[in-house]
């Protein structure tokens, strides 16, 4: 954090502050443009005057175009759901593979490591095919299920699981908990801030996840947001552009909202998720 | 605990996670290998074996080598440069810079919008006459281009996007990173006269490494993951030109309904996984410092 012998200095300092200026500004930029173009009229989209007034209408006009509160609820619904699953089933793997020594350990683990590389948004034609079969085609269930079991998950709570010491597991034990009760006793509590961020992680990418929902769901009951704005936003709306980028901004709100809040756990959360 | 109890526990922990990876995953996996050499059901004929059929039509389709082609450009491109990208940002933020705080906040806001928002946004930013990009080259006097429209360009538009989107993902790692490191290392490396870049080379870079290669890990991942920007912004045109692998898999199996065939493609994105997952474990092995 401190300036150490090789922060630049003098004249190179200002052109490097300037430089990582600009490159903010230009990451920021997209940003304002589209908060420009659904706050204020259409005429003046692209005219950046100031005295043009600012409005609400636009995001009015996308919230009655479409039917978006079902959207968000299903978006929920699907995020919720796919997160209480995740940390049960992560919970218990990992748990399995720090803890109990079984044949077939190492195998096993592998193997689920393989879904690290081959991840389910690959899969797309024959998982279509195993939903089909299932019955589950179009229902927020099917979006979910492919993902219950991340291999991410196991193995970041492996990796904590192993650092937690051994006398606190024996004294549970010694105590009469049974292997269920020192999970939960002594393992879960130690791991909170783990699980913060693998559920941070975790929403994040299911609340903005695309491709797949929009291959298994067809109808509005089970669409989550992104596929919604994008079925609204292709078809409904020719190019009227102030209420696509307010439909956008609404869509993406509550995260963005919930991001510029807790903007420090977000971070340190992802920051943890990506060391081992 | 006898072993036999550690054995039944281990199983039964482990088997509910275990059911699905193998049903979604492992399955999935096998299937699609298998469905690759079988041909698509069509009305009144059900699906028979083909052999290598596939594979042959495959060879010949000149939209295959174009996506794939596309997808490594994409890669290519995509992969340095917003690694470089987090490289520098993460070294800025991290040093003493006037308004660190906001500017963590600028580089790191688009990875929390979705693909198809950022997707949305840009497209707009794109728009040919009427976008922000063309108003500000008519103000340099440059001639009106369509930026998405033309196969010159329209790759490399994708492209700018997706480093904007995850330069600033990478950043948090890279940023993590350089705050564990001892502030010894550079005082002791400047008491023996090293130079800037010298000590960037010979210390930060090394000592990045674990982090560089689980960054690189995701970046290529994502680069044949993620196609959302191309749903929304090119559908694959103009002329195939944003055309990637991934979102031909989709055209194949979701709009031509022809899943015998997107399999087979799915087979050579699995390949083109399994060969990078190859190529960074031989790369761990060798290069990578172990705290």
């Amino acid at each position: 954090m401190s300036a150490g012998p090789y922060a630049a200095r003098g004249a190179a300092r200002g052109v490097e502050t300037a430089t990582a200026w600009l490159v903010g500004a230009l990451w920021i930029l997209p940003l304002l443009y589209a908060f420009w173009t659904a706050f204020h009229p259409g005429e003046f989209s692209t005219r950046f005057v100031l005295s043009a007034p600012l409005t609400l209408a636009n995001f009015v006009k996308a919230w009655h175009a479409a039917p978006f509160a079902r959207y968000f609820v299903n978006t929920v619904l699907l995020c919720a759901m796919i997160l209480a699953m995740q940390l049960v089933l992560c919970t218990l793997a990992a748990y399995a593979f720090a803890h109990f020594e079984f044949p077939g350990r190492g195998l096993l683990f592998a193997l689920v490591l393989v879904q690290l590389m081959v991840t389910p948004d690959v899969l797309i034609v024959e998982n279509y095919r195993t939903m089909s079969a299932l019955g589950l085609r179009d229902t927020i269930v099917a979006i979910g299920l492919p993902y219950m079991a991340s291999a991410f998950g196991i193995f970041l709570l492996r990796q904590t699981f192993k650092t937690v010491p051994k006398e606190l597991d024996e004294a549970a034990r010694v105590e009469g908990c049974s292997p269920l009760q020192v999970l939960w006793k002594v393992y879960v509590p130690l791991a909170k801030p783990v699980y913060l961020a693998y559920s941070l992680v975790s929403v994040s990418y299911h609340w903005n996840n695309f491709l797949w929902p929009l291959i298994v769901t067809n109808s509005v009951e089970s669409r989550p947001l992104t596929v919604g704005l994008q079925v609204f936003s292709a078809t409904d709306q020719g190019i009227d552009w102030s209420i696509i980028t307010a439909a956008t901004l609404l869509t993406t709100a509550p995260l963005l909202v919930a991001f510029l809040l807790f903007q420090r756990q977000f971070v340190q959360s992802f920051m943890r998720a990506g060391i081992k | 605990m006898t072993r036999t109890a550690q054995w039944l526990y281990g199983w039964l922990l482990l088997l509910p996670a275990a059911a699905l990876l193998a049903l979604f995953t492992h399955y999935p996996t096998v299937g699609t290998l298998w469905q690759s050499f079988h041909s698509t059901p069509r009305a009144g004929r059900s699906s028979v074996y083909v052999g290598a059929d596939n594979y042959r039509a495959l060879i010949d389709d000149p939209i295959f080598w174009q996506s794939l082609s596309n997808n490594l450009w994409y890669a290519g491109g995509t992969i340095p440069l917003s690694i470089g990208l987090a490289l520098l940002m993460a070294t800025w933020v991290n040093g003493r810079l006037a308004g660190r705080s906001l500017l963590r906040l600028a580089y790191f806001t688009p990875t929390m919008l979705p693909m198809i928002a950022v997707a949305n946004i840009w497209l707009f930013f794109y728009t040919p006459e009427y976008g922000l990009l063309e108003k500000l080259t008519s103000a340099f006097g440059l001639p009106t281009h369509n930026w998405l429209g033309s196969k010159s360009t329209a790759l490399g538009c994708l492209m700018a996007v997706t480093v904007w989107k995850e330069a600033g993902f990478f950043m948090i790692f890279y940023l993590a990173a350089l705050q564990q490191m001892s502030p010894n290392l550079a005082e002791a490396a400047a008491i023996e006269g090293a130079s800037r870049w010298y000590f960037f080379r010979r210390v930060t870079f090394p000592l990045l490494m674990p982090t560089t290669l689980f960054v690189l890990v995701n970046a290529v991942i994502n680069a044949f993951r993620l196609v959302d920007h191309v749903v929304v912004m090119t559908r694959g045109g103009p002329d195939n030109a944003t055309e990637l692998l991934l979102y031909y898999i989709y055209e194949i199996g979701f709009r031509f309904w022809d899943p015998a065939y997107a399999a087979t493609l799915t087979i050579v994105l699995l390949v083109v996984l399994g060969l990078a997952a190859l190529g960074q474990f031989g790369f761990l092995e060798r290069r990578v410092h172990y705290r």
